[in-house]
């Protein structure tokens, strides 16, 4: 903020508090009785009247200290402008020395697997158990506590994976999170109608549940154009690009016609973000295990 | 002082209206709480329907509340002590009048719309921009009328319950414009003109303002006049109420940040509003020991008088709420509280237990003064209700207590490597209980609001109860 801001932040913080200071001084200053009285200061009101009491000492004492308090609070912590305080405290260097802290105390607990091979890890009970507390703070949020995933997020207890299921597969997955984008009506921005219906068709048939077996057969014409550059002649999916197997029975959008539709016509797009940034590289060796655990 | 002018009547058409209505609203909202609290326990009680959802029905609920119940119950009882302690009738009926056809337009706007969804979606500002024109209308005539008043009066003072009464309404003024400025762009959809943490530091400037004026200071002001009053008492302190009146007004227009305590929001600013927050706990206890010490030599009173009991412990519920919010405005105990059911303990402590038994209060002095009889239908009944209160408000604050520091240490529970001990889910599934107890506490709290418009419309049917458009002042 500017001098003048960090001025004028200043000036009318200590004004209030100054000034209820000044007027409680005053107003005890100008006091006619030190003790509780009978008199009024004459005033009326319909009766009501006003008695000329003092005012409370501990009440007073009371307004004093937490003056006293907020001036000391101020002159310590950042509050008056641009000041940053004599301890230098900021809630960002607090939240950087919480997590120095639990570095040093928890880090070496996990670090201890840090080297252990992802697949040996895999069977190890105790790393098992903090993986899995990893994964209900930090991934059952979307992935569910179980892991079996939901409309948009992946599970990952099955055998189906988009991107591999791989020990380094997984690893990428966690450092670095996945982009995942479908096009709409796929590489075939201008597919008609006619044509959604049947490659919708198309796909319902790899499992058998066509709706109309001649739109399907049609619908084979426009799979090879519209979508087996990136699903493959055989729908089975590229896992280097993130496009899934549509001939197995996992649905990361569903399964029915109206979903495949409503995927067909809008496209999708998805993204898991990178945990680099929140996790250590100790802590996602140890979500990798145990992520593949659940399938292996 | 108080000479009789026989030429001056007070217009109590406007009070009668707005009494009434404060029953009616208090009702409508506090069901409306009810239900919703029912849905935390049950949640099919939602009925599956989006007008019915608990995302739709809580602003609806706070809404009518705050500004059916606790609005309704300001305008009448401003309007009364305006008229009484100035000796001077009302600027202007006409304006009067629109104030409550307007007012009660804005409230039946937010039944209509927001369980349709139409929402600003800012918290207890979530009316659609051609309510809040409507509400700045209203508002604008409130202040002209009350100020209007205030300029006729025969006294050569101001009485404190107006400085607080006026206090209120332009700060309110203020806030409500101020936060509300945005673009519409079709007839019940806008966007703020704000953007990012600034709309959020607006929205709570304008959030714990609803707190501190509309719900603080236009309270105190009928604290001013209704407890001396009932007591039959003075005040205890002029000087507390200059002091106190001051530092409670600038104090309060800061403390919004600690709602943002540890956000973008710059550490500066969060400081800001802590230290505010904290020089606040003597300001308000200033208006509690004013009241309360006003019934020296007079608490026997309490025994035979549940007015006078209502006004007393709405009195305590106001010390209390008024010293917990400092405390939950420092930031390390706000780290634990923050999002918690503590956060709606603490509003409701101040909500059932100081608004709600104050204007409950109130009304029962008033109600027989605008009817001109001598006193409400059954003295039992209010005694009833006083117990359905207050038994109600501590079964709700203490619910939300429990939960709510629970769910502060079952959020930050930690493993032996770090990760937390607790999902989400399981601290929900073990706030069930205290949920259940909520939902009791605010079901008692509704049955005596039941109790009240019973005695309420048993008083008013009083062979002798004349609703009085015009009374002649009397010297009091």
């Amino acid at each position: 903020m500017s001098t003048f801001w960090s001025i004028w932040v200043s000036v009318i913080v200590l004004g209030t508090i100054f000034g209820c200071w000044a007027l409680l001084m005053a107003t005890r200053k100008g006091q006619k009785h030190d003790q509780e009285t009978d008199r009024t200061t004459g005033h009326s009101f319909d009766g009501i009247e006003e008695l000329d009491n003092p005012l409370p000492k501990w009440w007073f004492h009371l307004f004093v200290a937490t003056c006293v308090f907020s001036l000391g609070y101020l002159a310590l912590y950042p509050g008056l402008g641009n000041f940053q305080g004599l301890l230098g405290w900021s809630q960002y260097n607090q939240w950087e020395e919480e997590m120095q802290q639990a570095d040093a105390t928890y880090g070496e607990l996990y670090a201890q697997f840090g080297e252990v091979p992802v697949k040996e890890l895999a069977t190890n009970e105790d790393a098992l158990k903090m993986g899995q507390r990893l994964f209900s703070n930090n991934c059952a949020v979307c992935h569910g506590s179980a892991a079996r995933g939901a409309i948009g997020f992946p599970n990952l207890a099955d055998d189906a994976w988009l991107y591999g299921g791989e020990p380094e597969n997984i690893l990428y997955t966690l450092n670095n999170g996945r982009q995942g984008a479908m096009p709409a009506k796929g590489l075939m921005p201008n597919m008609t109608a006619e044509q959604v219906n049947q490659v919708v068709n198309y796909v319902l048939s790899f499992s058998g549940r066509e709706k109309d077996p001649k739109a399907a057969k049609a619908g084979a014409q426009v799979f090879a154009q519209g979508c087996a550059g990136c699903h493959g002649q055989d729908a089975k999916g590229n896992q280097a690009v993130g496009a899934p197997n549509l001939t197995d029975d996992a649905w990361l959008y569903g399964s029915t016609y109206e979903w495949i539709e409503e995927t067909v016509l809008y496209g999708r797009e998805n993204r898991m973000p990178k945990q680099s940034e929140r996790l250590s590289s100790d802590q996602i060796h140890i979500l990798a295990a145990y992520v593949y655990s659940l399938s292996n | 002082m108080s000479t009789a002018n026989p030429t001056l009547t007070y217009n109590y058409k406007v009070v009668r209206q707005f009494a009434i209505m404060t029953v009616v609203w208090g009702i409508v909202g506090m069901s409306l709480g009810v239900l919703i609290a029912a849905q935390l326990v049950w949640p099919s009680v939602n009925l599956d329907l989006p007008f019915t959802h608990f995302g739709r029905l809580r602003p609806l609920h706070t809404n009518a509340v705050i500004f059916g119940f606790g609005g309704s119950a300001l305008f009448a009882t401003s309007y009364y002590v305006v008229q009484r302690t100035c000796q001077a009738r009302l600027f202007s009926d006409g304006l009067a009048a629109a104030t409550f056809w307007g007012w009660q337009l804005v409230l039946i706007s937010a039944v209509i719309t927001l369980p349709q969804g139409l929402t600003s979606t800012k918290e207890y500002a979530e009316l659609e921009w051609p309510i809040d024109i409507l509400i700045t209308l209203v508002w604008v005539s409130y202040a002209i009328v009350f100020f209007g008043t205030i300029t006729q009066r025969k006294t050569p003072h101001i009485y404190v319950a107006n400085w607080f009464y006026g206090g209120f309404i332009l700060t309110v003024a203020v806030l409500h414009i101020g936060n509300n400025l945005a673009l519409p762009v079709s007839a019940f959809k806008s966007y703020s003109i704000y953007s990012g943490v600034t709309d959020a530091m607006m929205q709570w400037w304008w959030g714990h303002n609803a707190v501190g004026f509309f719900l603080t200071a236009g309270f105190l002001g009928m604290m001013y006049y209704f407890v001396p009053k009932q007591a039959g008492r003075p005040v205890y302190s002029y000087r507390l109420s200059i002091v106190h009146f001051w530092a409670l007004i600038a104090t309060y227009v800061w403390a919004g940040a600690h709602h943002l305590h540890y956000s973008a929001l710059p550490d500066w600013a969060q400081t800001a509003g802590m230290v505010m927050s904290l020089i606040l706990l003597a300001p308000s206890w200033g208006g509690m020991i004013n009241g309360m010490m006003t019934l020296s030599g007079a608490w026997h009173k309490l025994r035979t008088d549940p007015i006078l009991r209502f006004l007393v412990v709405s009195l305590s519920f106001y010390g209390m709420s008024t010293f917990e919010g400092p405390m939950m405005a420092i930031k390390t105990v706000n780290a634990l509280s923050h999002n918690t059911d503590w956060t709606i303990g603490h509003v409701h402590s101040g909500a059932l237990g100081w608004v709600a038994m104050i204007s409950i209060g109130a009304i029962y002095h008033l109600i027989p003064k605008l009817w001109g009889v001598q006193a409400m239908y059954s003295t039992a009944l209010i005694n009833l209700h006083f117990w359905l209160a207050t038994v109600g408000t501590v079964l709700y604050i203490v619910a939300m207590w429990v939960n709510g520091i629970m769910q502060g240490l079952m959020w930050r529970a930690v493993n032996e490597d770090g990760t937390l001990t607790y999902s989400f889910v399981e601290a929900l599934e073990a706030s069930t209980p205290g949920y259940f107890v909520r939902f009791l506490g605010g079901a008692i709290f509704l049955s005596g609001m039941l109790v009240m418009a019973y005695n309420v419309r048993m008083t008013i049917r009083q062979k002798d109860a004349v609703a009085l458009d015009n009374s002649v002042a009397q010297a009091a």
